[in-house]
């Protein structure tokens, strides 16, 4: 990207080119965060009025109401900025940029598409889990130094909840890390592409449990009903946001829209398939996609380099295809955000015992069972959703796990040379040694 | 200095110098604030700028380890901070000057150890030819995890002997470490179980005790009342029982 910008400004590798190339990438993600914010907003408030067979806004911005979030904006940009007399004033200033900064950092190393990501982490699953674990520490922050009681509550109610839940939590996301034997989110949404049946929540009984109580677990993590207690309004005001008014205020709802989104992507990229739709269209139509392309594949570059003028270097089909991919997960990220919404609104709030008891007493076992159950399913070679309909690509990428062959082991080198991001040929190589070996040894050989 | 010999723009170099003054910075502010809760925050904005010089040499995996074990560490530090101690007596700690000479000794004693140290080392002091150096990491998490389960996969070329006995890998620290984990979990549950109540009298909060105990254990307790009702003073189980004397 910054070699193509200095292409563009026809500059010889300037620092002109990486600030704009990391200004571009910034401001894309911040778009996720902000108008995802706007959106969520006003979808909770249109999902919530027709649970409750009301209309929600209908007047802002036509039909349905779809700039009332714009508006309240607006509002709470006017609004005074109060800070409490008990208050300590700079952690009390400082809270709500913690948690936005955090949930922010998150979306860093969230692929959108096989390409499509703000930087490539090789542990992209336990860094997204590690940065989003300190969101709950605005929280903390706030309710602490807003010099209120009810504040403090919800501070370490929320405190206590996140960090029982983080367990069964980091258990659940072991699973699929356990299956595609690794913990880059590329490869685990590439591992899934195909028809639906690859996707690992349809991998085996145990998955599809596992995609559950990670679902549950993660509505507790971020903090929504019927988790809410953090800021349960029939106890404790608002809870740790209670002293807080105008844009710090709405700053919370940022940070908790956003996280919502992350872990509902974040499931899609586990056990739904990631940026890959339910049916391989493109593959069925025999168009170019991302599903049947390598990156190291000169075509996998949307910008050709060397080429000439802009359209010129630009490579349309590859272009719609990662397209397609970013909104295949922002289509799945949606809904996962919309069942929270329809969860929140069809049950009622937990108490904070039976918060408890629903983390140690039912989501610890159950993810305990799906982990050990789908381990043992890997090792007894039972059949997955996968051979159902024995969908060849799969099998493609399987190759560098599962077999170990001989010609498996160069087809599986030809596709490890193929990885992302490995610009150094050699380093590619000498990962290519080290990765297919073991893994056979591993697998105990013969699947 | 060599630091900032290098020509502008030298981006890694940058982001060190931001990581690396941030970290000492709050570092110092650890040092002077005298709030516990300030502390502790300063301490995790420390912990995390570490965290992106891990991030920064290519460590990946380190430094989210790092954010997950020493920032998430101090978050729970901060979380027992605010609770046991957040109110006026406590919240403000004031250092004696004693205690700074004292920790400025040892402090400074185990700083110079680790200049030396770090000075000592030849090939720290000029870094050849930095413009062209590149972080030279393989940028995977897959060795590392392969090694905790016992397969060195850095080693498995090799035919000199001496060296294949290290294939074993870290699997035996691994395991040490997880049964420990395991031992203070058990420990940890077992002091914090729900104590059986025992010398039950007519006072009031032995009696709401009792019925704080009956309320937790009405599925057991439901069970066993068939027992204890035909075998009233012999069950050991009945919380009214004052010959279980445990506690």
């Amino acid at each position: 990207m910054a070699d193509f910008v200095n292409h563009i400004l026809t500059l010889e590798d300037s620092w002109i080119g990486y600030i704009v190339a990391a200004l571009v990438a910034a401001v894309l993600i911040l778009h996720v965060v902000a108008v995802g914010a706007l959106l969520f907003i006003w979808m909770e408030r249109k999902i919530s009025g027709r649970i409750q067979d009301r209309l929600g806004p209908t007047r802002v911005g036509g039909k349905f109401g779809w700039l009332q979030t714009l508006a309240d904006g607006i509002k709470l940009i006017a609004k005074e900025d109060v800070t409490p007399d008990l208050a300590d004033k700079f952690l009390f200033k400082i809270a709500p940029y913690v948690g936005l900064a955090a949930s922010y950092a998150a979306f860093i190393a969230l692929p959108f598409a096989d390409g499509v990501v703000g930087q490539h982490v090789n542990t992209a699953v336990f860094f997204v889990l590690a940065v989003l674990g300190l969101e709950v520490f605005s929280v903390i922050l706030a309710g602490y130094s807003s010099g209120s009681k009810w504040s403090l509550f919800g501070a370490m109610r929320e405190a206590a909840q996140v960090v029982s839940y983080e367990v069964p939590l980091g258990m659940c996301v072991v699973v699929p890390v356990m299956i595609c034997g690794t913990m880059n989110l590329t490869t685990i949404a590439n591992m899934q592409a195909g028809f639906f049946t690859n996707w690992l929540v349809f991998n085996d009984p145990f998955t599809f449990l596992t995609a559950i109580v990670y679902f549950t677990c993660a509505t507790a993590g971020v903090n929504r009903a019927p988790f809410d207690l953090a800021e349960a309004e029939s106890e404790l005001v608002a809870g740790f946001h209670t002293e807080y008014s105008g844009l710090r205020w709405s700053l919370f709802f940022m940070a908790e829209y956003s996280s919502m989104f992350i872990v509902a992507a974040l499931a899609s990229i586990l056990f739904f398939g990631g940026s890959h739709g339910p049916i391989p269209i493109a593959d069925v139509l025999g168009l170019l996609s991302l599903d049947n392309l390598g990156s190291s594949d000169p075509a996998f570059h949307v910008f050709n380099e060397d080429g000439g003028g802009f359209f010129a270097s630009l490579n349309l089909e590859i272009a719609i295809a990662r397209f397609l991919g970013v909104a295949n997960l922002l289509l799945k990220g949606t809904i996962g955000v919309t069942v929270m919404m329809w969860v929140r609104w069809s049950f009622p709030r937990l108490r904070i015992d039976q918060v408890m008891t629903m983390c140690l007493k039912y989501c610890v076992p159950l993810a305990a069972v799906g982990f050990l159950g789908a381990t043992a399913w890997q090792a007894l070679d039972l059949p997955t959703g996968n051979s159902l309909m024995n969908s060849p690509r799969y099998s493609h990428h399987e190759l560098w796990t599962a077999d170990d062959s001989e010609s498996a082991v160069e087809e599986a080198s030809s596709n490890e040379v193929q990885t992302p991001h490995e610009d150094d040929t050699h380093a590619a190589a000498k990962a290519v040694k080290l990765k297919t070996v073991p893994v056979s040894v591993v697998k105990g050989g013969g699947r | 200095m060599d630091l900032f010999a290098v020509a502008w723009p030298y981006w890694h170099q940058f982001f060190f110098i931001i990581f690396a003054a941030t970290a000492v910075g709050f570092g110092f502010g650890v040092l002077l604030s005298k709030n516990v809760v300030r502390m502790a925050f300063y301490l995790v904005l420390s912990l995390g700028s570490t965290a992106g010089l891990f991030f920064l040499a290519g460590a990946e995996f380190v430094g989210a380890m790092q954010l997950m074990i020493y920032v998430g560490g101090t978050l729970v530090l901060l979380i027992f901070g605010v609770m046991l101690t957040a109110q006026k007596d406590f919240i403000n700690m004031d250092t004696h000057t004693q205690d700074w000479i004292l920790a400025t000794i040892v402090g400074g004693s185990l700083l110079m150890v680790l200049l030396f140290a770090a000075f000592g080392a030849e090939d720290w002091n000029t870094p050849q030819d930095l413009t062209d150096a590149k972080v030279e990491a393989t940028k995977e998490a897959t060795p590392l995890g392969l090694a905790l389960t016992g397969i060195r996969v850095d080693t498995l070329g090799e035919t000199d002997d001496a060296v294949q006995g290290g294939k074993a890998g870290y699997l035996m620290p691994f395991i040490i470490v997880s049964v420990h984990l395991l031992v203070v979990l058990i420990g940890a549950a077992y002091m914090a179980r729900t104590k059986k109540l025992s010398h039950a009298t007519n006072d009031k909060s032995s009696r709401a005790k009792l019925m704080l105990f009956k309320m937790e254990h009405e599925a057991e307790l439901l069970e066993e009342e068939t027992y204890v009702v035909t075998h009233r003073g012999q069950s050991a189980l009945n919380p009214l029982d004052p010959q279980d004397d445990e506690n």
